[in-house]
């Protein structure tokens, strides 16, 4: 390695770590700020958290995302799993197309266009109509996981469980799903996340009371920048952390250049 | 090895038909319905029974008319594409280095660096716009800072906030990961001996990028690229709260039609627009990318 470390380029990258993280920490420390603008440190003060507690229409908020959150990536992983093992063994053209399109196509298409399916066949608007939306768009998320992972998977070790006599679903049982897990449950996770957070497209495909955590916070941001939603940020924040760094132990690889 | 096949097949169907209703039918819904009229409260214009019994509806090319007929959404999509552009543009100066960093640093650390650009990533959306909501604030301390230089010498106070200058920050920290990922997987993979034999030979640091990281770096680009543009060219959210008035991009009139003035004929025809140019962008992305390969 001759590479000497070059100075101009730990400067560059670590000023771009700093934009990165500056505005989150940012956030963070003025959700502890005893003050009602987001100017100033005035002092120590948990009372925005408080708040929160006691604010109904955001535990309500919290409730939706979390139920959304859970049924959606259940769904999704399963049927990514199917998609990404289905991926990985055949040399399918249209699977792949129709798995990946979601993701590269600009959310907002999405959400308008599942709109205009839900009024066309008369559906209320509501968790119903939000977790079919999310459903739609993870299924890619875990589809790309499980594929990583059964892309490293060794066929010798399926065929050799089928010559000993194993039925097709004993194999898959045994063999394939617990080898495959890891990036199953990856997949999982990442859905998980990718459902609470997702702003765009629930906000086409939510209805009169089925406000989620993410249209909580847009619609108080767009009212007024206040401490508490610093501190509900701060929350979400924690939580989304928590399950990514359990996603990234679970397959680090999913994580690198998707 | 044959009789393997039936049930890989089977395995798609699930999610094969899952994607095809909630994926593939409403984007022909879409089209179809920018051939619809309006509703007379909103939406879409209802299906009626004709005399025969039969049911139907009228159709129109009117939709597509209101869009050809002023240049009001010409310069709309252009002035999109231009955040785009320019967001993609910052994104890859900003990136690169990053990117390049962290491949060059030693394995212990990579996966270390890797996930801390993937974190801020993976907080919610709408907290990382707000968190520049806050930066720029009049009250905030970055105004106050600016205008206290300004005042020094003379010049008139600025607002930060609701200014392209804004938007465009708030852009590109949202998209950077977008970039930074793909560059890093590209990267990664250079052969270290091309640029010792290089030194060898007596290039020096910038020849040796010049000639031989960026070249080799261009398929990571284009895949960089295509990861950031089209999700800014339909951005909504940014413009909505950090763009004020002059800041609306094509999103947001796509939002304005179906969630407001819930006109859904028109909104389809922008939507449809905005899909036709996605596609178009990926197919050109990939096509460049094949060609690289085949190089």
């Amino acid at each position: 390695m001759m590479i000497k470390k070059n100075l101009l380029l730990w400067i560059s990258a670590a000023l771009v770590y700093l934009f990165l993280y500056l505005p989150l920490v940012i956030v963070v420390v003025f959700s502890f700020n005893d003050s009602r603008l987001n100017a100033e440190w005035v002092g120590f003060t948990w009372k925005w958290y408080g708040k929160l507690l006691h604010n109904r229409e955001m535990l309500g908020a919290a409730m939706n995302s979390l139920i959304i959150a859970t049924v959606s990536a259940g769904a999704a992983t399963i049927l990514g799993t199917l998609a990404g093992m289905a991926m990985s063994q055949n040399r399918l053209r249209f699977l792949p197309l129709l798995v990946l399109a979601p993701i590269a196509m600009p959310e907002i298409l999405m959400g308008v266009s599942l709109l205009l399916l839900f009024i066309m066949v008369n559906m209320t608007l509501g968790l119903l109509s939000i977790m079919l939306a999310h459903i739609t768009f993870c299924i890619g998320f875990v589809a790309l996981s499980v594929q990583a992972r059964m892309s490293s998977m060794d066929p010798a070790l399926v065929e050799a469980a089928r010559d000993l006599g194993a039925s097709p679903w004993r194999c898959f049982r045994e063999i394939t799903l617990p080898l495959l897990m890891p990036g199953i449950l990856a997949g999982g996770l990442m859905a998980f996340t990718l459902s609470i957070d997702d702003f765009v497209i629930t906000f086409f495909t939510a209805g009169v009371g089925s406000s989620t955590l993410p249209l909580q916070i847009y619609s108080m941001v767009k009212i007024a920048v206040t401490p508490e939603v610093n501190a509900v940020s701060t929350l979400l924040m924690l939580l989304t952390l928590v399950v990514i760094v359990g996603a990234s132990r679970l397959s680090p690889a999913i994580f690198r250049g998707e | 090895m044959q009789r393997k096949a039936w049930y890989k097949y089977l395995l798609s169907l699930p999610p094969m038909a899952y994607l095809l209703i909630f994926f593939a039918a409403p984007t022909f819904l879409m089209l179809f319905a920018t051939f619809r009229y309006a509703g007379e409260y909103g939406g879409l214009a209802p299906w009626y029974l004709q005399e025969g019994g039969r049911l139907t509806m009228d159709l129109t090319l009117e939709n597509w008319q209101r869009l050809v007929e002023s240049d009001i959404y010409l310069r709309l999509f252009l002035k999109s594409i231009g955040y785009a552009v320019a967001t993609t543009l910052i994104c890859m100066i900003m990136g690169y280095p990053l990117a390049l960093m962290i491949a060059r640093s030693g394995r212990k650390h990579r996966d270390l660096l890797l996930l801390l650009v993937i974190l801020p990533f993976w907080s919610n959306f709408l907290v990382r716009i707000y968190a520049w909501m806050i930066i720029f604030s009049p009250v905030g301390a970055l105004t106050r800072m600016l205008n206290g230089l300004l005042d020094l010498i003379g010049a008139a106070p600025v607002t930060l906030m609701y200014s392209p200058t804004a938007m465009l920050v708030c852009l590109v920290y949202v998209h950077l990961p977008f970039m930074v990922l793909p560059l890093y997987a590209n990267l990664e993979k250079h052969d270290f001996d091309l640029l010792d034999a290089a030194q060898d030979l007596g290039a020096g640091k910038w020849r040796r990028f010049w000639l031989i990281t960026w070249p080799l770096s261009l398929p990571g680009i284009t895949a960089g690229s295509i990861l950031v543009f089209i999700p800014v060219l339909g951005m909504f959210a940014i413009p909505d709260l950090l763009g004020g008035t002059n800041g609306i991009m094509i999103g947001n009139v796509i939002k304005q039609q179906f969630m407001e003035s819930r006109d859904w004929p028109f909104g389809s025809v922008l939507s449809m627009v905005l899909t036709v140019t996605a596609v178009a962008v990926v197919l050109l992305g990939s096509r460049l990318g094949a060609r690289r390969e085949g190089r």
